[in-house]
């Protein structure tokens, strides 16, 4: 038998005898036969640890390895405690399911309400749920709360400087959902207020306004008067984040947000080619009812001991099914577990250090890489935090070819073939930056 | 599991001046960095945030996870999440350093290996599910369903067919069904369940017309019982020109039976943490792969992985440069900013490289033989509403002797006392007191005799001691937690829980 079955052919035939049965086969006497395989799957035949380990260390070679990654677009290279990655592993959280019995899940239960504790205060939001797929669909996700929280309005203005690969996201929900999205315009890098001022002219039903901190061009953007703005027009405002950022930025809860989304890669988690990162939705309180996803709540036990439940349950799909806000069940459970253990370690202080060191490392950068001239930062006048765009008179293809063959550098992402976006973190040297400059002046 | 509650929040160890981190030198001047950000963008005053060295912050994570009931604990039996063994292997391979700190942007040719992981999978699934091919970016079951749905609108559209609107759901199907259908903008019909939970073809007969985009099922259903119709429902449905969906939530039964492409099914998702033994990790992350039937494939999300030997211009694709991104036009869009969760896939691809072909053959099988194990020997005490061979799962309708007042709920609480996590109960809502057992082929028949010896106790208890019963647990970390009062008055936060 294989190592993950137990049954042995004695076992296999003392309970088929006890089903009143002789064969396996018999237990599919219902399945119609013109709809059974013919033949077993074709597919590799089963591999030992060893093999096992031996194909994806092949896989493993064949990408690049170790590189020193200037890339950032809503991801970024963060230092990944070893405590952190350690303790997500303990099997009584990862082999746990969502929370349904409290009695024994207090473990989960407890860290998903300090997580939520933890994100409100990051945010400067009254309230956090348990958590959402990632930045993307949690945008999407706000977007449709805001629309369900407004009577009769279905339109959302979306900003033209938030991350496109959220942007994608949001139309495809909106497209099938029903929601209008309208682009608020673009105007030297930032929000423009006075298209804004347009749109909410032109449109009586708008529910929403959605714009970035930072925006996809990693410029921090001035929101002084915007959730005023909005709600004078009955709408909602959204504010679509980097969740590491906000412990130095002003928070949403500061410009006045009703709700606070994106994502919290940034605490730490591994790059991880994608995934699983972890999409965050905070609220004001009174948009509580209108929370997608779980939330868990602190109560007490018969013997008055101080406990935690998966509570509001009455907004979610298996009570609402087809009135629910939101269809997410599972979504990103044990990646809270992982942010509440990094910020536990971190302290506001490791954050604001963190910030520190990102925003030292991208300013050194920026001023390398447009030493020599041919090259210039596309927003001098914005300030940002640890991201910024690049116009260079090269093309941007052959940096970024080159820095990876010469140095093993990502030198960033390419927006165009004369415009790159990079970014810095607290993983990056003065030296690793002196590199990438010297790739740079030798391009042409 | 530790029976003794440790309760202890981390907010309640932080300790003023307290660290659990170190930075890298970086040879730059970093202290007073954001001096130069103009005032207006940045917060005033850090957040509260907890500050512990790192022992204090190990020793908490690890005593609140005593408090906790994983598959590694013991067995765990809840109806509809087949919560099978996690092979430890897959946790390896998930966070191999080879594929941990790739970008997700990346240039496609530095990130050969990990997009043939991802390429390698879907068409392995694409095998499994008798499929043309499987987009992987959705990020849960959920997320699956609301994907295929979006697949099945972006088809009907580019055929210009656009007054289908309907999606025809049994009322027996899981919440996520009807919840997902409306988030996708689809209006939800359902239809009527044969006292054995299967559809009810004569009530589905007048639904089907020209509004009809698709229908959505679970083969087997929620009962656990196999449609035995579903080819002549296909054809039906095919015949009024909709799309059949296949809510792989209970796919685990058929690996190695049969196939949801064979019987009829167009469009599916298969949720990778039940399935392909990813962790169910307290409620995600999971993965919620959609694979679509030939002719389908260029409405699957994108971004969307492809494996090239020759370029538009007919020339040779160097190896470097095989597999691809591309973010094709007749997609439905992107559902997600990445290719999902990616270490999630490196999982599931272990468990399908480590079990091979035999393997996979054997699991169906082996889940059902242990679900009508479980069955036959405790219908004698709990009441079996459908008599007949169960697949992966079987519900009960709560104790045969209904005098005792012990319901369901009672039950499912008792079996917490004696080291199980309790199964599925109240779903589906086709009986009073459904209880609904799904034991996984991980299970030793050892297993299965305790936990069946633990259920007749409990009926034994039931008759002569129901007081017992009625008012577990008795031997947990908590017990009787007050629901009404969290969702009366609730306290999402520690500074809510302070100001009490």
């Amino acid at each position: 038998m294989h190592r993950l079955f137990p049954h042995t052919p004695e076992d296999i035939s003392k309970m088929l005898g006890d089903c009143g049965l002789t064969e396996l086969s018999q237990l599919y006497v219902d399945v119609p036969q013109e709809l059974k395989l013919k033949e077993p799957y074709k597919l590799p035949a089963r591999m030992s640890e060893p093999e096992v380990r031996r194909f994806f260390d092949d896989l493993g070679r064949r990408n690049r390895q170790g590189m020193i990654c200037f890339a950032g677009a809503g991801f970024y290279d963060h230092y990944t405690p070893a405590a952190a990655l350690n303790l997500v592993g303990r099997s009584e959280f990862l082999t746990a399911y969502t929370p349904y019995q409290p009695e024994i899940s207090q473990g989960t239960l407890q860290y998903i309400f300090e997580y939520q504790t933890m994100m409100s205060r990051l945010t400067g939001m009254e309230i956090s749920n348990a958590s959402m797929y990632d930045g993307a669909t949690a945008t999407a996700e706000a977007m449709m709360m805001a629309v369900a929280s407004v009577r009769k309005r279905r339109r959302v203005l979306v900003s033209a400087t938030i991350n496109p690969a959220y942007r994608r996201v949001v139309d495809t929900y909106a497209h099938y959902h029903g929601i209008e999205v309208e682009t608020i315009a673009e105007a030297d890098g930032v929000t423009s207020r006075e298209d804004l001022e347009a749109k909410l002219q032109e449109f009586s039903d708008v529910a929403a306004v959605i714009v970035p901190v930072p925006n996809y061009y990693g410029i921090v953007e001035d929101y002084t008067g915007l959730s005023e703005l909005v709600h004078s027009n009955k709408a909602l405002l959204v504010m679509t984040c980097v969740a590491a950022d906000l412990a130095v930025l002003k928070t949403p809860g500061e410009w006045g947000a009703d709700i606070a989304c994106g994502d919290s890669q940034s605490l730490g988690i591994p790059l991880s080619y994608g995934g699983p990162y972890l999409g965050f939705i905070c609220s004001t309180k009174a948009l509580m009812r209108k929370m997608p996803g779980r939330v868990v709540g602190a109560t007490h036990d018969s013997e008055g001991r101080r406990c935690f439940v998966l509570t509001l349950q009455a907004r979610e799909q298996h009570i609402r099914r087809e009135k629910a806000t939101s269809n997410i069940c599972s979504n990103q459970g044990l990646m809270t577990l992982y942010v509440s253990i990094y910020m536990s370690l971190m302290g506001a202080e490791g954050l604001r250090e963190i910030a520190e060191h990102g925003h030292a490392a991208a300013e050194y950068l920026a001023k390398k890489m447009t030493e020599d001239g041919r090259a210039s930062l596309r927003y001098p006048d914005k300030p940002f935090l640890n991201e910024f765009v690049l116009r260079t008179d090269y093309p941007v293809d052959t940096l970024i070819h080159a820095a990876m063959k010469s140095e093993n550098i990502l030198a960033g992402v390419k927006l165009n073939e004369h415009e790159i976006l990079m970014a810095a973190t607290e993983m990056q040297t003065r030296e690793d930056i002196d590199r990438l400059a010297a790739v740079a002046r030798k391009c042409n | 599991m530790n029976k003794e509650l440790y309760g202890n929040l981390v907010f309640e160890l932080s300790h003023k001046g307290r660290k659990g981190y170190a930075l890298p030198a970086n040879g730059l001047d970093n202290a007073g960095a954001l001096n130069d950000m103009p005032a207006a963008v940045m917060r005033t005053g850090a957040p509260d945030l907890p500050e512990c060295d790192e022992l204090t912050v190990v020793r908490h994570y690890n005593n609140m996870s005593t408090n906790n009931f994983g598959v590694d604990t013991g067995f765990y039996p809840l109806g509809s999440c087949t919560m099978k063994y996690n092979p430890k292997l897959n946790e390896e391979i998930a966070s191999h350093r080879a594929f941990a700190g790739l970008h997700p942007f990346a240039p496609a040719s530095a990130v050969q290996g990990a997009l043939k992981a991802y390429w390698t999978l879907q068409q392995l699934l694409s095998e499994i599910g008798g499929m043309s091919e499987f987009t992987l970016n959705p990020f849960a079951g959920a997320h699956g369903e609301l994907t295929g749905l979006m697949v099945i609108r972006r088809y009907h559209e580019s055929r210009g067919d656009t007054k289908r609107r309907k999606v025809i759901v049994p009322d027996s199907a899981h919440g996520t069904n009807p919840a997902s259908a409306a988030v996708a903008g689809l209006e939800i019909v359902e239809v009527k369940s044969r006292p054995d939970g299967t559809v009810d073809v004569d009530d589905l007969r007048p639904l089907l017309d020209d509004t009809v985009a698709a229908m959505m099922m679970t083969n087997p259903n929620t009962l656990g019982i196999f449609e035995k119709n579903i080819p002549e429902i296909a054809h039906m449905v095919h015949e009024a020109g909709a799309l059949m969906y296949y809510d792989g939530a209970n796919l685990n039964p058929m690996l190695g039976v049969a196939r949801p492409g064979d019987m009829g099914f167009d469009v599916m998702h298969i949720n990778l943490h039940k399935t392909f033994s990813t962790p169910h990790g307290g409620g995600g992350p999971g993965s919620g792969p959609v694979g679509v039937r030939e002719g389908l494939e260029e409405f699957l999300p994108t971004p969307r992985v492809v494996r090239r030997h020759v370029n538009s211009d007919d020339q040779p694709v160097a190896e470097e440069n095989r597999f691809a991104i591309e973010y094709g036009p007749e997609a439905l869009g992107s559902i997600s900013a990445t290719l999902g969760n990616f270490a999630v896939q490196l999982r599931a691809l272990s468990y399908i490289l480590s079990l091979g072909s035999d393997g996979l053959m054997q699991v169906g099988p082996l889940a059902t033989l242990n679900a009508n194990y479980i069955k036959e020997m405790l219908k004698d005490d709990y009441l079996l509403p459908i008599e007949t061979v169960c697949k992966h799962e079987f519900v009960f309708d709560g104790l045969r002797d209904k005098s005792t007042g012990v319901t369901t709920l009672n039950v499912a609480k008792r079996l917490l006392d004696h080291g199980y996590h309790a199964p599925t109960i109240y779903f589906p809502l086709l009986f009073h007191e459904s209880l609904m057992i799904e034991p996984t082929e991980s299970e030793s028949l050892e297993t299965l005799d305790d936990f069946i010896g633990v259920m007749h106790d409990i009926a034994r208890e039931a008759r002569e001691t129901p007081d017992v019963v009625i008012n577990a647990p008795h031997n947990t970390p908590i017990t009787h937690p007050d629901d009404t009062e969290a969702a009366l008055h609730p306290i999402l936060t520690y500074d809510e829980l302070a100001a009490q």
